[in-house]
């Protein structure tokens, strides 16, 4: 089934500009295959090498920290939202 | 140019304030693709450092949906130096999240605090005028 995913304003140039998206799956490592299959600009970016999300992005699946569930492994369910977004951090060293 | 209305000056640099001595941090929501600020959410620092911060991802998500709701975007990320210049540091642009964005800094280290901006892309820093409109 289809999921929305919202993406950053640093991704939507790979996807057309698009600030929404549809992904199928039945859990997110699926849907964000399926992202990667139709937007292959978005492959390492969300995902490392290694299947394991990205350091640099904080994936939601609702209010939920993908990290805090169960990863790319997490279950979707109809009406789930997927966000996806920068981690932002810095500092004065 | 970075043109913040008076208001969103005024909240960034009092959460900046408020949570001395850790570095504060917070995002600018603008029209999609602008330069003008015109919505402040202060965020909470993870780190809760005097150093370095980490924007609470929640409060990200949360803003990002506010924003949205708008009619508006995330269009930058402000931070402080509690004693350093308003500057961004190797880490700041290491970690620089989004080409597209405005990086704020608020310098607190002279007690009073000056406000810049920089855009960030691939890896070189460029400052950029800041106007506050309706001072």
């Amino acid at each position: 089934m289809p999921f929305d995913v919202r993406l950053p304003t640093v991704l939507r140039q790979h996807a057309g500009g698009q600030a929404a998206v549809q992904a199928n799956g039945e859990t997110l490592g699926e849907a964000v295959e399926d992202l990667v299959r139709q937007f292959p600009g978005l492959a390492g970016q969300v995902v490392t090498d290694e299947g394991t999300l990205h350091k640099f992005v904080n994936v939601y699946v609702n209010d939920d920290d993908a990290r805090y569930l169960d990863k790319l492994d997490t279950k979707l369910t109809e009406g789930d939202v997927i966000s996806i977004l920068p981690a932002v951090a810095g500092g004065q060293g | 140019m970075l043109r913040l209305a008076a208001d969103v000056h005024r909240q960034m640099v009092g959460h900046c304030l408020d949570r001395l001595p850790e570095e504060a941090c917070g995002l600018l929501a603008g029209p999609p693709g602008g330069s003008t600020a015109e919505v402040c959410y202060p965020v909470k620092n993870t780190d809760q450092s005097a150093r370095t911060y980490t924007l609470d991802p929640l409060a990200h998500l949360r803003a990002d949906r506010d924003s949205d709701e708008r009619g508006l975007e995330v269009i930058g990320v402000f931070h402080s130096h509690t004693h350093t210049a308003a500057y961004p540091s190797a880490t700041d642009v290491e970690k620089a999240p989004d080409p597209g964005w405005h990086y704020v800094l608020v310098s607190l280290r002279h007690g009073q605090a000056v406000v810049r901006s920089f855009r960030i892309q691939e890896g070189s820093v460029a400052e950029e005028p800041v106007v506050v409109e309706g001072l």
